[in-house]
């Protein structure tokens, strides 16, 4: 398979709160996007530098294109990558964005303790098939897979399945819903990754922006600590 | 039935004029390999199951299309690389004392596509080296592998040189268990810096400072001068890093070189020095090769063994 011939860095990026979160860190490197993926309809998204361009896809296609060398680099979370498996990619960096937490939730007052002793068997309705299965299976639980795409929160209160596995950040949409969170799979934040090929060929043009996105990473997390620091 | 000439995906007829591109790839190639005293072998088809699972790891098995013998009910795999096969040949059917130089290539087939845009009938053509364990062998490959290269057309190649020595030794060191070890092995395939760093938390020094140090020691040659400061004395370490060097000094101005302390392809069979050719326009590594002194060994007798292997038909965009 050989690749488009676009001499640059190519790096994927997801719209919304990745798009948005990762600017800042290429701001470190320098690097200013010319359009706004919310008001542009663009798909390619060029930037100050003519040797670098960003490329907007879905969340869940961001390993995608980098394994396949159709993009450099990308941001990617945690839960999209475990889904993947991360063959083909270098992940060397957590960029500390879009935190959330990977959780097991199931309707208010269900007794999820007495649901999965041993050998119990449950319908578990999930967007995260793979990081499911995997959890399950160390509780030594039988699960029953119901893939689904969105609105996870509706699959227990309609009967669809027994709990569901899903991100959660504040709890909200649970709440509204009448579910609760009883079970951390993992912490979920975004990864920087790199195409193995791209890195090997390319390292002299990509490890500055590696650089430059430590800096950022590096000096946020030092200002979360100090915002927590009362006084 | 409306398909009929409908083919299964990933799998494609060679058309004119590519199969000629392909075939006249196919003979400069083996004409080198000849010049070069190369000897040629066919191996089958397909042989049983259990002799092309030897050792080389789940990937390779989870590649492998089965059938069963008809004539006696066991189980048959369909050849998903040649170099297992090749490596029985030396072992066991081939009374070679001294010095074996086997060149082979065939199809093989991959129950799904072993990289992006692959075929799953990838044209394998290798070239190994059984009987010298020193790395006059692992040179002469290495030179084979890029002028094989050059003579189809390809530049612009990048020479990425890596041992097992490094991650194995630590390993060894840290006396980290079977399931440790494993976890250790896919952070740092991947080069998982914030995985690898929670698995280091519970780990002593030097180790600690050494296997977190490891995914960062990759780059040009002058990167190998950083990695005695932060890696643990020992001598399977020591030599390592001596053979890069000299990798190092021998390819320098043939080819742009890079070395990477952490390269884990095919760690599971490979011993000793291990390596891939990048090119620009390809998402993947053209060829691949390395040395797998302990291969031999399930066939009735280990043997000194390395070589490389590419799939022609992979390459056929850069083909004349």
């Amino acid at each position: 398979m050989t690749l488009s011939p676009f001499q640059g860095i190519t790096l994927a990026l997801s719209k919304g709160r990745i798009f948005e979160d990762t600017l800042p860190l290429l701001q470190e490197a320098g690097i200013t996007a010319l359009a706004d993926p919310e008001s542009s309809r663009q798909l390619i998204l060029p930037t100050n530098r003519p040797d670098v361009r960003l490329v907007i896809v879905r969340a869940s296609d961001v390993p995608t294109y980098v394994q396949y060398g159709a993009a450099d680099m990308g941001v990617a979370g945690k839960d999209v990558l475990l889904e993947h498996g991360g063959e083909g990619l270098y992940q060397p960096l957590d960029l500390g964005i879009a935190r959330c937490r990977l959780m097991v939730a199931v309707p208010q007052g269900f007794d999820y303790a007495k649901a999965i002793q041993r050998g119990a068997r449950l319908r578990v309705a999930t967007k995260y098939a793979s990081s499911a299965r995997d959890h399950f299976a160390l509780k030594g639980v039988h699960v029953d897979l119901i893939k689904l795409y969105g609105s996870m929160e509706l699959a227990p209160l309609t009967g669809l399945a027994d709990v569901i596995v899903d991100l959660v950040s504040s709890g909200n949409t649970l709440k509204a819903n009448h579910l609760e969170a009883v079970e951390e799979i993992t912490a979920i934040s975004a990864r920087l990754i790199l195409n193995v090929a791209a890195w090997k060929l390319n390292r002299a043009r990509m490890a500055p922006l590696l650089d430059a996105f430590s800096t950022g990473v590096a000096a946020a997390m030092r200002g979360r600590t100090n915002t927590r620091q009362p006084g | 039935m409306t398909n009929r000439w409908l083919l299964p995906e990933y799998v494609e007829d060679l058309l004119p004029p590519d199969a000629w591109r392909l075939e006249t790839a196919r003979r400069a190639i083996l004409d080198l390999f000849r010049e070069r005293h190369f000897d040629l072998v066919f191996p089958p088809l397909m042989e049983y199951m259990e002799s092309l699972q030897t050792g080389t790891g789940r990937d390779m098995d989870l590649l492998t299309f089965r059938l069963v013998d008809q004539l006696n009910g066991r189980q048959l795999g369909i050849r998903a690389d040649m170099t297992l096969q090749v490596a029985r040949m030396d072992a066991h059917d081939l009374s070679h004392v001294g010095v074996n130089r086997l060149c082979y290539a065939g199809s093989v087939l991959h129950t799904r596509p072993a990289g992006h845009g692959q075929s799953r009938e990838p044209y394998q053509m290798g070239a190994e080296i059984y009987g010298v364990s020193d790395l006059s062998a692992d040179l002469d490959i290495l030179h084979l592998m890029l002028e094989a290269l050059q003579r189809i057309g390809l530049h612009n190649m990048t020479l990425d040189v890596g041992h097992v020595a490094f991650f194995r030794t630590l390993m060894q060191q840290a006396g980290l268990g079977e399931k440790q070890e494993t976890q250790w092995f896919e952070a740092m395939l991947q080069k998982d810096v914030p995985t690898l760093q929670q698995l280091a938390d519970t780990l002593q020094q030097p180790w600690r400072q050494a296997l977190l140090a490891l995914p960062e020691l990759n780059g040009p040659a002058a990167m190998l001068d950083r990695a005695p400061a932060v890696l643990p004395q020992s001598p399977a370490m020591t030599q390592a890093l001596e053979q890069l060097q000299a990798v190092a000094q021998h390819f320098q101005h043939c080819v742009d070189l890079t070395f990477d302390l952490a390269a884990l392809q095919g760690y599971h069979y490979h011993s000793g020095l291990v390596f891939a050719v990048y090119v620009p326009g390809y998402a993947d590594a053209v060829a691949r090769g390395g040395r797998y002194d302990h291969m031999g060994r399930a066939f009735g007798r280990a043997r000194a063994a390395t070589g490389f292997s590419l799939d022609l038909r992979g390459l056929l965009p850069s083909l004349a």
